[in-house]
């Protein structure tokens, strides 16, 4: 902690870049990623939800979201929203927990953070959900899940408090989002047709590309500072990005015979959530196990878990942000190495307790996310209604919600 | 007259279409068809999942030639487009009762 706060123009230049870098994961990262995995007739409106998800985050981030999320402490569990639509702040009002950069970029880095997490979730219930109750559940899963989780973990809450790690939102991003996609898509029901092919899985490799080059602001960003931390963050999510994608294509060899590039991308995104919350905390081998893990967890999620309770999620969110997502959250109590981050002492250097507020964290995203999730897909499919009619399911929701098909050949 | 309907693998239409043109056989049409044979397509695997794919992309050629040709032409396409691997596709091999060429209004054998 800095004792007297005073800007940082090389700290204020990385998180505007960092910032842009995150965004660009969501638009077009995600849209591209999973409109590639859709059929043809749905491409459009899967890039739109992930589109407009950032849009509607945006705005209610500045009006509200921002400030219980990230005002000052109120009992360990809600920001004080004193400072709504920015009342109060300047352009050189500096960030209380991030002193060295404006309030502003750091409020707008939060923001592209909040604004993927709600997106993700949209992969477990393409083809099916209606438009008008993604444009409900958006706001109202912002409001009532990522804030008070954010708020916890980062705006100084009791998560915090209690002493939980998660650098750049293992638990309060991917955790989360894969837990409420795989609440949403068993309260939908399964699609029709559930042996749908990806109709252009070029777009995913595109969409998967920027995932990983916006992730380096997503982990080293999380830093809030440019400086050693950063760069350690940015080296070790490489690492285990590329050890996830080696080990999953090694699966599909030992399983199939055959290497696949849906296989190599989906490990890449499971490495990248995996070192999600360590990527602050973890060593260059420590990246490396924990990312070659992650894909046997997410491919056994997918291959064995899913047909197994046989619930549709249909881009495998659950699998890939929610199952990677919880072994990253378990694997920071594992290998946080205080030489790389004091903040931070994991179980393999001698601090079991670690695992314990780990598992406290899990636990509460969890509970918090699963059961509000509820709460809200049941609010809106009484009021509005979740899913589409069997016909427009059938036909393809960019020309029965949209009037636009995505093709014209 | 004949009407040779070949259907092969898209991959070896240039091969077809180059056998035909060396047996002065230029005039062909073709189209991008689906379908499948007594295996019902093939199965591929996304993320550990194995998903038939019952209706394989083919490509349709269809070649109006006089009775006397049909051998040579049938001979080379089978040469040209076989790989000896399942879904090399078939050939159809029926009778034309007329012709007409449009721009002439030339009927039979010599409007083909």
């Amino acid at each position: 902690m800095v004792a007297t706060a005073v800007l940082n123009s090389g700290d204020t230049a990385w998180m505007l870049t960092a910032t842009a870098l995150v965004m660009l994961m969501t638009v077009p990262g995600v849209a591209l990623y999973y409109g590639g995995l859709v059929k043809r007739e749905n491409v459009l409106n899967t890039l739109f939800m992930s589109i407009i998800a950032f849009a509607i985050t945006s705005v209610i981030w500045v009006i509200y979201a921002y400030q219980f999320a990230f005002g000052t402490d109120v009992n360990g569990l809600i920001g004080n929203g004193a400072n709504i639509l920015f009342f109060g702040i300047t352009s050189n009002t500096l960030a209380p927990l991030a002193p060295t950069i404006p309030v502003t970029i750091y409020s707008a880095f939060e923001l592209v953070f909040a604004a993927i997490t709600v997106a993700l979730i949209s992969g477990a219930v393409v083809g099916r959900l209606k438009f008008k109750a993604w444009l409900a559940f958006v706001p109202l899963w912002i409001t009532i899940v990522y804030v008070p989780i954010s708020h916890w973990v980062w705006g100084g809450g009791w998560l915090a408090k209690l002493g939980a790690l998660d650098f750049a939102g293992g638990t309060v991003v991917h955790l989360d989002c894969g837990i409420a996609a795989l609440v949403l898509c068993i309260y939908l029901g399964a699609r029709k047709d559930t042996k749908l092919l990806p109709h252009h899985l070029g777009y995913s490799v595109i969409g998967a590309a920027l995932l990983w080059f916006g992730w380096f602001g997503f982990n080293a960003g999380s830093a809030l500072t440019a400086g050693g931390l950063a760069s350690s963050a940015f080296l070790v999510t490489n690492t285990a990005t590329a050890a996830a994608m080696i080990s999953w294509m090694l699966i599909d060899i030992i399983k199939t015979g055959k290497p696949t590039v849906l296989g190599a991308i989906t490990g890449a995104v499971c490495g990248l959530v995996a070192i999600t919350p360590a990527s602050g905390y973890v060593s260059v081998e420590g990246a490396l196990i924990l990312g070659f893990i992650t894909s046997f967890f997410s491919y056994y999620a997918m291959t064995w878990l899913k047909p197994r309770f046989g619930y549709d999620d249909s881009l495998d969110v659950f699998a890939v942000h929610g199952v990677s997502g919880l072994w990253g959250a378990l694997a920071t109590g594992l290998f946080a190495a205080p030489f790389i981050n004091p903040a931070g002492v994991g179980l393999f250097y001698g601090n079991p307790m670690q695992m314990v507020w780990q598992l406290i964290d899990i636990g509460t995203v969890i509970a918090w996310s699963g059961g509000w999730t509820l709460v809200i897909a049941f609010v809106i499919d009484k009021t509005i209604g979740l899913r589409v009619t069997d016909d427009e399911e059938l036909e393809g929701l960019d020309t029965t919600l949209h009037e636009e098909s995505g093709y014209r050949i | 007259m004949k009407e040779i309907i070949a259907i092969i693998r898209p991959s070896k239409l240039d091969e077809v279409k180059q056998a035909l043109e060396d047996i002065k056989c230029h005039g062909i049409t073709v189209t991008e068809v689906k379908g499948r044979g007594r295996q019902l397509g093939i199965t591929e695997s996304y993320r550990g999942s194995d998903y038939r794919i019952d209706l394989l992309p083919k490509t349709r050629l269809e070649i109006i030639v006089q009775d006397a040709e049909v051998k040579e032409v049938v001979d080379n396409i089978v040469k040209t487009a076989q790989t000896g691997d399942i879904g090399d596709g078939k050939i159809f091999i029926s009778s034309v009762e007329d012709v007409v060429r449009i721009r002439t209004g030339e009927r039979g054998e010599k409007a083909v």
